[in-house]
C-alpha cells in the first residue's frame, strides 16, 4: 500500500504518514461498518486520498514548495486511476519500488538499506543491528537515499525495456548482496538468518512480477539450496564445517525441493545467465545424497560455462577445484598453478588454501604446509583462520 | 529537471593527443549538440578554457585574495559543461552517456536547485 502511494506522491515520508492515516482510519470506520470486502484496496484508497488533501495543502502554502506539488498533484490527477477496488496494480508497484530502490545512482549500501526499509518493512533499527552499525548512522543514510531519489530526479517506474536487463541485474544483485550478508554471518544471530529469510522473500515477490524472468527464477533457487544448508555450516563451536562433512539429514528438505523444482524449470536450450548457472551447480550438491555421490564432472562442467559467461578468476578457481574433485587433484592442482601465475587472483586467501589441500591431498606435506601458512596469513575471518591452522597443524605432524 | 553536466577530463593526456583526434573529437560534440538541439533538452553549454587558464579568487576577513589556478587540484578537470532540461535523471544519464567527454572521462551530473 505504501509502494502505491509512493507511486503518486513521490514523497516518501508523505507516503508513510498517508499509509498510518489509513490505518488509525480504519480502525475507526471497520469498527463501526464492519471490514469491507477488499481491505487492501480501502486502505490504499484511503492513503491516496490523505495524500491528495496534504499536497493540496501544502500547494495552498509556501511558495518554494508551491511549484512542485503542483507539478506533482498534476501528475497525480493525470495518472491512470490504479483503483485497487478493481483488481489492483499494487503488485506492479512494488515492482517500480524495487527498481527504484535499487537504482544505480544511490549507493550499494542505500540500495540495500533502502530494499530492506520499504519493501521487506525492517525497521531502521533492525537494519542498523543486521549491518553491524549505529542506528543513528543507518537512519542518516535512509533519509539521504530519499533524499537523493526526490532531488536527483530518480524516476519511479520499471525501467524501460532497453535499460530492464542490466536493471534488473542491478535488482538481483542487492537481493543476493542481502542474502549474502545473511548467509555468510558467523554467529548465527536470529536478525541474520532473517535477512536471507527477507532475500528469499524478496526474490519470490521479484519471480512472481516478472512473470517468471530468467535471471530471477535462477537467484531465488540458488539462495534456497544454499539457504538449504544453512543448519549445517557452522559446528556447534561456531567453527566451519565443510561441505563434504556436512549432516545432509539436516539439510532443509523443504527448501531443498523448492529449489529444485525451479532448477528442473530451467530451459534446457537457450544459454543460462550466471544465477542460473549457480543454482544448477547448488542443485547438484543438493541432490547428492552424499558427498561421495557428488556429480563432479557436471559441476565442473558448469563452472566452465559460468566462466564464458562471467570472466572471472575466481569462477576460474572454483572450476579447478571441481575438476580436482573429477579428475584428481594433480589435474586441478595444474590448473590452479597456471591461474596463480596470472597474479589475478594475489591476496585471496582461497587461491594458496586450494593449493595447500590439493597438496595434501597429493601427500606433499611441506609444500601444503608452507600453502597454508601463506592462506592463513590472508585469511579474512577467524573461522577461517582456525579452519585453516588446523589443517597447518595436521600436515605439520607425522 | 534541470541538470548541469560537467565534463571532466585528464588535460595533460588531453594535450598530448594528436591533432586529428581533437577534430574528430569537435565534430562528434557538434553532432551531440545537433541531437541534444532537435530534442528540444539543451539550454547552454560552453567549452572551457584549461586550468592554467584559471584564476580562484576567496575574500578572506575582508580581503580579496587571488590565486593563480583551479579552486583545486584534482586528477581530472572540468573542461566544459551543458545545462539541460529533461524529464529525469535516467532521461539525463542517457543524455550524459551521449557526451563525447565521457568515454575517457567523467560527466559529474548535478541536479540544478530550482528557487
Amino acid at each position: 500500500m505504501v509502494a502505491t502511494v509512493i507511486g503518486v506522491t513521490r514523497d516518501w515520508d508523505l507516503a508513510e504518514e498517508c499509509a498510518q492515516d489509513a490505518f488509525v482510519k480504519a480502525l475507526e470506520h471497520w469498527g463501526r461498518e464492519g471490514v469491507p470486502r477488499n481491505p487492501g484496496a480501502w486502505l490504499t484508497t484511503t492513503a491516496r486520498n490523505r495524500a491528495i488533501d496534504q499536497l493540496r495543502r501544502a500547494a495552498a502554502g509556501a511558495t518554494k514548495e508551491r511549484e512542485a506539488t503542483e507539478g506533482t498533484l498534476a501528475a497525480m490527477e493525470q495518472a491512470e486511476p490504479t483503483s485497487p477496488i478493481d483488481g489492483a496494480p499494487i503488485g506492479d508497484d512494488r515492482l517500480r519500488l524495487m527498481y527504484t530502490c535499487c537504482h544505480p545512482a544511490l549507493s550499494v549500501e542505500a540500495q540495500v538499506a533502502l530494499t530492506l526499509r520499504t519493501l521487506a518493512g525492517l525497521t531502521t533499527g533492525e537494519i542498523a543491528r543486521a549491518f553491524l552499525v549505529p542506528e543513528a548512522a543507518m537512519a542518516q543514510r535512509l533519509v539521504r537515499a530519499k533524499r537523493k531519489i526526490r532531488e536527483a530526479g530518480i524516476p519511479y517506474r520499471v525501467p524501460p525495456s532497453d535499460a530492464l536487463a542490466e536493471r534488473t541485474s542491478a535488482v538481483l544483485g542487492v537481493l543476493y548482496l542481502l542474502f549474502n550478508e545473511g548467509y555468510s554471518a558467523s554467529s548465527g544471530a536470529l536478525v541474520r538468518h532473517d535477512l536471507c529469510d527477507e532475500a528469499i522473500r524478496l526474490g519470490r515477490l521479484l519471480v512472481q512480477l516478472t512473470n517468471g524472468e530468467r535471471e530471477a527464477v535462477g537467484l531465488l533457487s540458488l539462495m534456497l539450496l544454499q539457504h538449504s544448508r544453512r543448519a549445517t555450516r557452522l559446528d556447534a563451536a561456531g567453527a566451519l564445517v565443510l561441505l563434504e562433512d556436512q549432516d545432509r539429514t539436516a539439510w532443509d528438505r523443504f527448501a531443498i525441493a523448492e529449489g529444485l523444482g525451479l532448477v528442473q524449470s530451467f530451459p534446457a536450450r537457450e544459454p543460462a545467465g550466471p544465477y542460473e548457472l549457480q543454482a544448477a551447480i547448488a542443485a547438484c550438491h543438493a541432490g547428492a545424497r552424499t558427498a561421495e555421490a557428488t556429480d563432479w564432472p557436471r559441476i565442473a562442467g558448469l563452472y566452465g560455462e559460468l566462466a564464458r559467461v562471467v570472466p572471472s578468476p575466481v569462477v576460474e578457481l572454483n572450476r579447478a577445484v571441481a575438476v580436482a574433485m573429477a579428475d584428481g587433484p594433480a589435474v586441478g592442482l595444474r590448473l590452479v598453478e597456471r591461474l596463480q601465475e596470472t597474479g589475478a587472483l594475489a591476496g585471496y586467501h582461497l587461491l594458496p588454501a586450494t593449493r595447500a589441500d590439493l597438496l595434501r591431498r597429493l601427500d606433499r606435506r611441506e609444500e601444503a604446509a608452507e600453502a597454508y601458512r601463506e592462506a592463513l596469513a590472508l585469511a579474512p575471518t577467524p573461522a577461517e583462520r582456525d579452519f585453516l591452522t588446523a589443517r597447518l597443524d595436521q600436515s605439520l605432524a607425522g | 529537471m534541470r541538470y548541469i553536466m560537467l565534463i571532466c577530463n585528464d588535460e595533460v593526456a588531453w594535450e598530448k593527443t594528436p591533432d586529428d583526434v581533437k577534430a574528430a573529437n569537435s565534430a562528434e560534440y557538434e553532432t551531440f549538440m545537433g541531437e541534444m538541439g532537435g530534442r528540444n533538452v539543451l539550454q547552454g553549454g560552453e567549452r572551457l578554457r584549461p586550468v592554467a587558464d584559471a584564476t580562484t579568487v576567496r575574500v578572506r576577513d575582508g580581503k580579496v585574495v587571488t590565486v593563480d589556478g583551479p579552486f583545486a587540484e584534482t586528477k581530472e578537470q572540468i573542461g566544459g559543461y551543458f545545462v539541460v532540461d529533461c524529464k529525469d535523471l535516467d532521461e539525463a544519464i542517457e543524455i550524459a552517456g551521449k557526451i563525447p567527454g565521457a568515454r575517457d572521462g567523467s560527466i559529474e551530473v548535478r541536479p540544478i536547485w530550482e528557487m
